[in-house]
């Protein structure tokens, strides 16, 4: 006898996207109460002028529900019909449960499949390769993907080489069947041998027990990073990543009309446009200037900001691409809900 | 066999696409952080095209070394030739 197998549908694209930036505007003058640094230091060396700090009540679950809500009401999609739930994060600090789980509950998606997945700042275009595999296998119909970080919780104030990058936020995206291709073959990957450029400092059972011998150590584990090898990497073999997705998908400079990078520091969004030799009309996400760098959920966010300002439009070609710890990385061109 | 003059002009080239430095500024002994206003990020973005440019390799141990123009100039010809 033969098996049934499952078939899904021709093609599937981003339906809609949403996002929840955090109330509390951390500008650089804060910052610099911490690290020895300047606003003008900050702004040159990342292109940062504030970013945002989740406050206590400002959850990895309650911006995830945030900004899918949003994701749900611009695609016009229930909570009913979404069928799975995959959430990008670095910072739910529960091994387990998963905190798409909850998530997919409090929304409403009732038996939703639901997983968390650890892909630091490619997770978003991780997330969204698989629910386009997903939907066009046939596994789920609707997927929810979300890309969610405090990380405020991990940086360590005091490292003059982190504090004033990393942030807090959520992004979502729902991706369902269309009619038109509106989703690129993904181009992805990693390299464990550059695992040590950004980590935690130490795993929670070192940390714990640090907690118990010395109280004046800064033993909460932190991430930590060596900037100038990572940039070097997004700036070069990131680019040539990048060119392979829009090879992949058959779109050339040219003919792109949008780009939007993992938000990590405008430097590298600078050096990757210039690596690609994108012509000058291509618009670009720079969100990261007034909503730092929040891993996960930096994609969403930076296309949800340029959808709602009008710089990019319903329909556009955009190339994405995400990079991080890992290393990892993910990229594909989309079409713009 | 390109002239000093000729590889420096390139560099300048490269430095005022990179970080905005006027090509004139761009001299043998101007330092790249004191004097050109060029930080390490900058420094991995000129080092990768002087690379592609001349042809050379410059691995992270000797860029550090290159201070000043004139340091990155000199390396640039030793390894070319």
């Amino acid at each position: 006898m033969n098996l049934a197998v499952s078939r899904g549908a021709s093609f599937s694209a981003i339906l809609g996207v949403g996002g929840y930036r955090p109330r509390r505007i951390v500008d650089n003058a804060e910052i610099c109460t911490y690290i020895d640094s300047s606003d003008e230091w900050i702004r040159t060396r990342s292109g940062i002028i504030e970013r945002r700090w989740a406050s206590a009540d400002e959850t990895v679950q309650m911006m995830s529900v945030a900004a899918a809500r949003r994701a749900m009401e611009r695609a016009d999609v229930e909570p009913a019909q979404i069928d799975t739930v995959i959430v990008s994060t670095v910072t739910h600090l529960y091994q387990t449960p998963a905190v798409a789980t909850t998530i997919a509950s409090e929304l409403g998606a009732t038996g939703a499949a639901a997983f968390d997945i650890s892909a630091a700042c490619a997770g978003f275009c991780y997330g969204t390769a698989m629910a386009d595999s997903f939907v066009r296998s046939g596994a789920s119909k609707y997927v929810l993907v979300v890309g969610v970080e405090r990380l405020s919780d991990m940086t360590n104030k005091h490292d003059r080489s982190t504090a004033f990058l990393f942030a807090d936020g959520a992004g979502a995206a729902v991706i369902g069947p269309s009619d038109e291709p509106g989703i690129g073959p993904v181009v992805w990957g990693s390299d464990g041998e550059q695992a040590p450029l950004i980590q935690q400092t130490e795993p929670w059972d070192r940390a714990l027990v640090k907690a118990e011998g010395d109280a004046g150590d800064p033993h909460w584990p932190t991430l930590r990073m060596d900037g100038n090898p990572v940039f070097k990497w997004a700036a070069y073999t990131m680019s040539k990543t990048a060119a392979e997705a829009l090879d992949a998908a058959g779109v050339s400079p040219d003919d792109l009309d949008v780009f939007v990078p993992h938000q990590a520091n405008m430097r590298i969004t600078d050096a990757m446009f210039r690596a690609l030799k994108l012509p000058e009309k291509v618009v670009v996400g720079r969100d990261i200037a007034y909503q730092g760098n929040t891993s996960a959920a930096s994609i969403p966010l930076a296309l949800e900001a340029l959808l709602d300002s009008g710089e990019a439009k319903s329909g556009q070609t955009c190339l994405i691409i995400g990079f991080g710890a890992g290393l990892v990385y993910a990229g594909q061109v989309i079409v713009l809900p | 066999m390109p002239t000093t003059e000729e590889v420096r002009t390139d560099l300048a080239e490269i430095v005022n696409e990179v970080a905005g430095v006027p090509a004139d500024d761009v001299q043998l002994d101007k330092s790249f952080t004191d004097d050109l206003d060029v930080d390490s990020l900058s420094m991995v973005e000129i080092i990768y095209a002087a690379e592609e440019k001349f042809g050379v390799s410059i691995p992270d141990e000797e860029a550090k070394n290159l201070k000043t123009v004139g340091d990155a100039v000199a390396y640039i010809e030793r390894a070319a030739s």
